[in-house]
């Protein structure tokens, strides 16, 4: 049943964003993982991404300053290394050369010797004949370069912990905007989305879009700027070694490139299949007895076999073909360096380039092969980062209610009237057409009829959590459309079949029904709807915690607790739905009498499967597909002789002891 | 936990794991090899100006590159096969070994923690074994390669090298330890996050009924607060990470340069060692790190693999008999010897001394209040648990002696939480009888009232399910649960409270239908409503276990206090009316 309705227009959408689109997205159960999927507009996201930045801009400026520095201080270290490669070299050869010789004249007798290439090279060197290395001198360059270095870690830890306050302050931003933007979507939205896929999008997807931004924005800049850097000190050393080294970035660029391509079909594949496995584990987990009971064990085993041979293949697959990107970048970059050795060791030996630096341009080229590798490497995680945050934002974008209304309710004496109200789900399938009905202050309502004929959709509409179609619903006179929801809800108390209690003690979930509540009010609260009497026998009374499992609080009594919430917040109106249902029949009886104090002196909705309960009602409503068919008193009703009649009947039949065993039982 | 787990899991992968040894092993020799040549291009070519040298010496470089490739893409092929045989080894194993689950033990982890379990904690265990073919196997090859080769090159600076790699070491560690418990309060964290979220979620009509969207806000925005507390605090350790092992490979290349040059100037050493040994520093220190990362994900990976070790020695409670007792057919009797039934750590036991007897065309009913036993009472039957004392019995034997494939085989079960199958309305009908006929899947609906819903459904019996059924009416659902069962034709069924989201006249009008269809087979109803179970051949009246009343429904109002209290209680003012 398609629970979907589209209640108000989208409000305006934040300035070069793409207008709202249909939030609906059929991804697999979240997995822990960022979903490596295809993004639909990528740049557009991206950049709405790095808008959400906008208001660290200072700190930003400040990071890319820090980094800025800290590359430059990085990248000058091995040329200023070079220097005293160099003067290290230089002192080593001239150690040996003869004493009190000029540099030229030993040059002049290398060539006397024929021995023109060494003669090339001593010529290139700074080096004086009989003199060994100059240890101070060396010494102040390290030092220099020690400096550097010192400094560019410093930069760099301070740059990172910047970022990584940016990061997480705007993630937690991220965050609070999802929560506050479901406070503010219209029910069916809500109803409309797989529980599991909001969460998975507030957890996993934010988590991240932290993770990809973290890496990926200061990875970019470093080595965005190391490559420049050190593409600028390449070409300050040798410009036409320079332009062989670069000769690796298109090879980069092809092979990343052609990898991911693949790679990115595969991983998408790799989470195709995640899913689907994951959800044929669930449902065989969740219907376990059944699938021995009926004799699927065998079936249900070979179906998951085969998922998770395609699973273990495909990701084998995607993991290979995007684990070639290292190996590959490695070989281009062993390549590149042994052809830097090579080219720079014949320069060296010609005398055209130093020794240092020929040692500064290997360790150059390796540094710029590094980054570049790591570029490349970040498509991966970028494309999943923003593909999260199109997840988000598509949360962001989904269409709001209705602004509130400001007109005032009266004091309240919780008169109510539907006005021939008309309303569906789905927009071309009214559920409710028509209806009318008019409640006087303090009167009990009771809603009769099978299940899908609308008894719910009554209650959606009167608290406003689903708007009409057509009519109106009038609160003591004054359309609740004119009103901020807030005021029209705070004077109507719920009680839901779902016993829905948070994760909190006993007192703070009755609390719930008035934040202000004093700790005499509480209690008395409690004792009015018997929680009282059960929260003496838990060892930790009122500071019992309330989990999931409900530890020790029966379902019945958790029902208990949310009478005695609404209890607590004493609204003029009342709505009891099913609330009995699936309580035993002693629990039911407490129940039973603590809703009879909830409901004395307001005016309630009631609606229940057993008509016993609902007897009593002033107004009995009995719908069939979306209409009253019949509306009355108990009496009223029973003489008339309709569908109430039939309905009572049949529920009757089985309780009456004096009845006739075989009169409506089964043919035997 | 975790070691015994890889190893287990990795033992039929022997063979590949030694391939990949062995093509680390190449490839992280030819690692160690290339910087050797590049000093002896220094010394031999570049120092002596012979170029002849060079350009052979070049050659031979590029020859030991292509090796090195080969080897680490052969790797890569076999680690991320292996990495993948592990996880789905281990996937296959956790899915057996839930199959063979009783409901005790089922309870026990709770369908979501096995679910997680077997998806999500192998994908960590996996990840660190991927990590591991890569790195595990590497970083000790490089560190002692490293080493040797370092070694080789000169003796007078290892302390150089020592120091710096415990300087690594000790740093890099003290991070981690710090890093290990944040992580897991961020988990924790999370799953605040998570849990705050998931209540909002369940509970949104009453958090709008009672307007509390602010408070709402306010405990979110203190849960995520408080994970970005922590995670700012990760980060500010892991930030230091990076800059700190590059800063302490820089420092101690200067180092290398300084006293190099004292080593050379005395004559020890050529300078081209001096250049090919900081190399080997490079990739020592490189290798420390790559090892840091591994210790990194050992923690996260470790509590997986205690989780997934948790489900795959847990011993199934029920367990086939090894000879099991196979008679040519059940007819479906089923008795009850004082059976007892207490779930492991419960003070008190669910059942105590049942005893009843069923034989097919009875049908049996069973009452109580909620935690009264009635739904363990039908789990006995089915044997999801076993007695804790006494016995239960299908025709004269006891159902611990039976193929349990046997035994279910003359069950059909409709569930108090009715379940579908992702499907269609067909195939899940013939969910236990996969051969039964489309006019066979017809007249189980008409019996079940469910014919005319179906037939308005777009396709019919072809008409789509969603996983649970969550597509059709609770109603609905349940009356396709019942539908399903009797597709199945069994000898005993099992209503486990199949009636409540019914309607009276539904539930009224499907009972008169079932009759004449389940004459031949023994039947047990559990219900809450004294309506749907008062022409029942025997009704059970449980009270906290312990069976207070047995007979029709006129015998036990007439003589058993707790049944006539639920009568009364359900239907108290309406007698008079009669």
């Amino acid at each position: 049943m398609a629970r979907r309705k589209e209640a108000t227009p989208a409000p305006a959408v934040p300035a070069g964003d793409r207008a709202a689109k249909p939030v609906r997205r059929g991804g697999g159960p979240g997995m822990g993982i960022g979903m490596a999927e295809k993004s639909k507009d990528f740049s557009g996201s991206a950049r709405r991404l790095l808008g959400r930045l906008a208001p660290y801009r200072l700190t930003l400026g400040t990071i890319l300053v820090l980094t800025i520095a800290s590359v430059t201080l990085n990248v000058l270290g091995p040329k200023v290394l070079g220097q005293a490669v160099d003067k290290i070299f230089a002192g080593s050869v001239g150690a040996l050369l003869p004493h009190g010789q000029s540099k030229a004249a030993v040059v002049a007798a290398l060539r006397a010797h024929g021995e023109n290439t060494r003669a090339d090279m001593l010529a290139g060197m700074d080096v004086v004949p009989g003199v060994g290395i100059n240890f101070d001198t060396v010494g102040r360059i390290l030092l220099t370069v020690l400096a550097l270095y010192v400094c560019a870690g410093v930069f760099q830890v301070i740059q990172a912990r910047l970022l990584n306050n940016v990061v997480q302050r705007s993630m937690n931003t991220l965050r609070k905007d999802v929560e506050a933007k479901i406070n503010k979507v219209p029910l069916s939205y809500l109803d409309g989305q797989p529980r599991g896929e909001l969460l998975s999008r507030v957890t996993n997807d934010i988590d991240n879009i932290g993770q990809s931004m973290q890496q990926t924005l200061s990875q970019l800049l470093v080595n965005g700027l190391t490559v420049i850097g050190v593409i600028v000190m390449m070409f300050t050393i040798s410009w036409w070694l320079t332009m062989v080294a670069m000769v690796a970035i298109p090879v980069v660029m092809v092979v990343t490139g052609q990898v991911m391509k693949r790679s990115q079909k595969l991983f998408v594949a790799q989470w195709g299949h995640t899913g689907r496995l994951n959800g044929q584990i669930e449902e065989t987990f969740t219907g376990h007895d059944l699938v021995k009971v009926f004799g699927r064990e065998r079936e249900v085993e070979a179906e998951f076999d085969t998922t998770n041979e395609a699973l273990a293949d495909v990701s084998w697959r995607a993991q290979f073909v995007s684990g070639l990107v290292m190996p590959i970048m490695m070989f281009v970059g062993n390549l590149q360096y042994v052809v830097v050795c090579v080219l720079g060791g014949l320069q060296v030996a010609n005398g055209s380039m130093s020794l240092g630096n020929v040692t500064a341009f290997v360790q150059y080229s390796r540094q710029f092969t590094q980054p570049l590798t790591q570029l490349a490497s970040m498509v991966n995680l970028m494309q999943s980062g923003v593909a999260s945050a199109e997840r988000v934002f598509e949360v962001l974008d989904a269409p709001e209610q209705e602004p509130e209304g400001d007109a005032k309710l009266p004091p309240t004496r919780g008169a109510v009237e539907f006005d021939d109200v008309g309303f569906g789900y789905a927009p071309d399938t009214p559920l409710i057409q028509e209806l009318s009905l008019r409640v006087e202050p303090g009167q009990t309502v009771a809603i009769v009829g099978p299940t899908g004929a609308g008894k719910t959709t009554l209650v959606n509409l009167l608290m406003r959590f689903y708007e009409l179609d057509s009519g109106r619903i009038l609160v003591d006179g004054v359309d609740i459309r004119t009103v901020p929801r807030g005021d029209l809800r705070s004077r109507i108390g719920m009680v839901l079949q779902d016993a829905w209690l948070f994760h909190g003690t006993i007192r703070e979930n009755i609390a719930y029904g008035q934040l202000n509540a004093t700790e005499d009010q509480i209690r008395a609260a409690a004792r009015a709807t018997f929680v009282d009497r059960f929260v003496h026998s838990l060892p930790e009374g009122y500071d019992t915690v309330i989990d999931e499992e409900g530890s020790g609080v029966s379902a019945g009594e958790r029902q208990l607790i949310t009478i005695a919430r609404a209890f607590l917040a004493d609204p003029a109106m009342l709505i009891l739905d099913e609330a009995t249902s699936s309580v035993d029949t002693r629990t039911e009886v407490m129940l039973q009498e603590a809703m009879a104090a909830l409901r004395s002196d307001r005016t309630s909705f009631v609606i229940a499967h057993r008509l016993s309960t609902i007897r009593d009602a002033d107004t009995i409503l009995v719908m069939e597909d979306g209409r009253i068919v019949e509306q009355g008193d108990h009496s009223e009703l029973l003489a008339a002789g309709g569908a109430y009649y039939r309905l009572y009947m049949s529920q009757f039949e089985g309780a009456m002891t004096e009845a006739d065993p075989n009169a409506l039982a089964p043919a035997p | 936990m975790l070691l015994k787990l890889v190893r287990k899991r990795l033992a039929p992968y022997g063979r590949l794991l030694l391939g990949l040894v062995v093509l680390q092993l190449i490839n992280v020799g030819a690692n160690l090899y290339l910087p050797t040549l590049n000093a002896d291009i220094i010394d031999n070519g570049v120092s002596k100006g012979n170029t002849g040298y060079i350009w052979d010496t070049g050659g031979l470089m590029l020859g030991v590159t292509l090796v090195q490739a080969i080897g680490s893409i052969g790797a890569a092929f076999l680690g991320a096969k292996i990495a993948m045989s592990f996880g789905r080894d281990t996937r296959a194993s956790i899915f057996r070994a839930v199959g063979r689950f009783s409901g005790r033990e089922m309870g026990q982890f709770g369908a979501p923690s096995l679910i997680t379990r077997s998806t999500n904690d192998v994908q960590q265990v996996q990840l660190l074994v991927l990590m591991g073919c890569t790195l595990m196997v590497t970083a000790p090859f490089m560190m002692v390669g490293g080493v040797i080769m370092a070694l080789r090159q000169d003796a007078g600076l290892s302390w150089l090298v020592l120091l710096a790699v415990v300087v690594l070491g000790v740093s890099v560690g003290l991070i981690v330890r710090l890093m290990v418990p944040a992580f897991r309060l961020v988990q924790r964290r999370i799953d605040r996050v998570n849990r705050v979220m998931r209540e909002h979620l369940s509970g949104v009509r009453v958090i709008r009924a009672f307007t509390r969207e602010g408070y709402e806000q306010s405990r979110f925005d203190i849960a995520t607060d408080d994970l970005t507390d922590v995670q700012l605090r990760v980060g500010r350790l892991m930030m230091l990470m990076f800059p700190l092992v590059f800063t302490v490979m820089n420092v101690s290349t200067i180092g290398v340069w300084w006293f190099g040059a004292h080593q050379v100037a005395d004559g020890h050493i050529e300078i081209g060692s001096l250049s090919a040994y900081m190399t080997y520093l490079i990739q020592i220190l490189m290798s420390v790190m790559m090892a840091t990362f591994m210790f990194m994900m050992i923690p996260r990976a470790s509590v997986a693999a205690e989780r997934i070790t948790d489900v795959v020695t847990t011993e199934a409670s029920v367990r086939p008999p090894e000879h099991p007792v196979t008679p040519d057919r059940l007819r479906g009797i089923v008795e009850l010897r004082r059976a007892s039934m207490q779930y492991p750590g419960a003070d008190e036991p669910v059942l105590r001394d049942v005893g009843l007897r069923a034989e097919p065309g009875q049908t049996v009913a069973i009452i109580g209040s909620t935690g009264s036993g009635k739904s363990t009472l039908l789990s006995l039957i089915a044997r999801f648990f076993d007695t804790t004392s006494g016995a239960v019995l299908v025709d004269g034997v006891d159902v611990k002696e039976l193929d349990p494939q046997q035994l279910w085989g003359h069950i059909g079960i409709v569930p108090q939480k009715a379940y579908l199958f992702s499907g269609t309305v067909a195939s899940n009908l013939r969910y236990g009888n996969p051969d039964a006929t489309e006019s066979d899947l017809w007249e189980a609906l008409e019996v079940a009232q469910a014919r005319d819903f179906v037939q308005r459904m777009d396709g019919g019996l072809e008409a789509a399910i969603t996983q649970g059924g969550t597509n059709v009416s609770g109603g609905q659902r349940q009356r396709l649960c019942i539908a399903r069962a009797l597709v199945a034709r069994p000898r005993i069924y099992l209503f486990d409270d199949s009636f409540s989201a019914l309607d009276l006249a539904t539930d009224q009008r499907l009972r008169a239908a079932l009759a004449p269809h389940v004459r031949e087979s023994t039947v047990f109803i559990v219900a809450q409503r004294v309506s749907t179970i008062r022409t029942a051949d025997s009704i059970i009246v449980l009270d906290d276990g312990v069976v207070v009343g047995q007979g029709t429904h006129d015998e036990l109002l007439a003589e058993c206090p707790e049944y006539q209290e639920i009568v009364a209680s359900q239907h108290g003012a309406d007698e008079e009316v009669a």
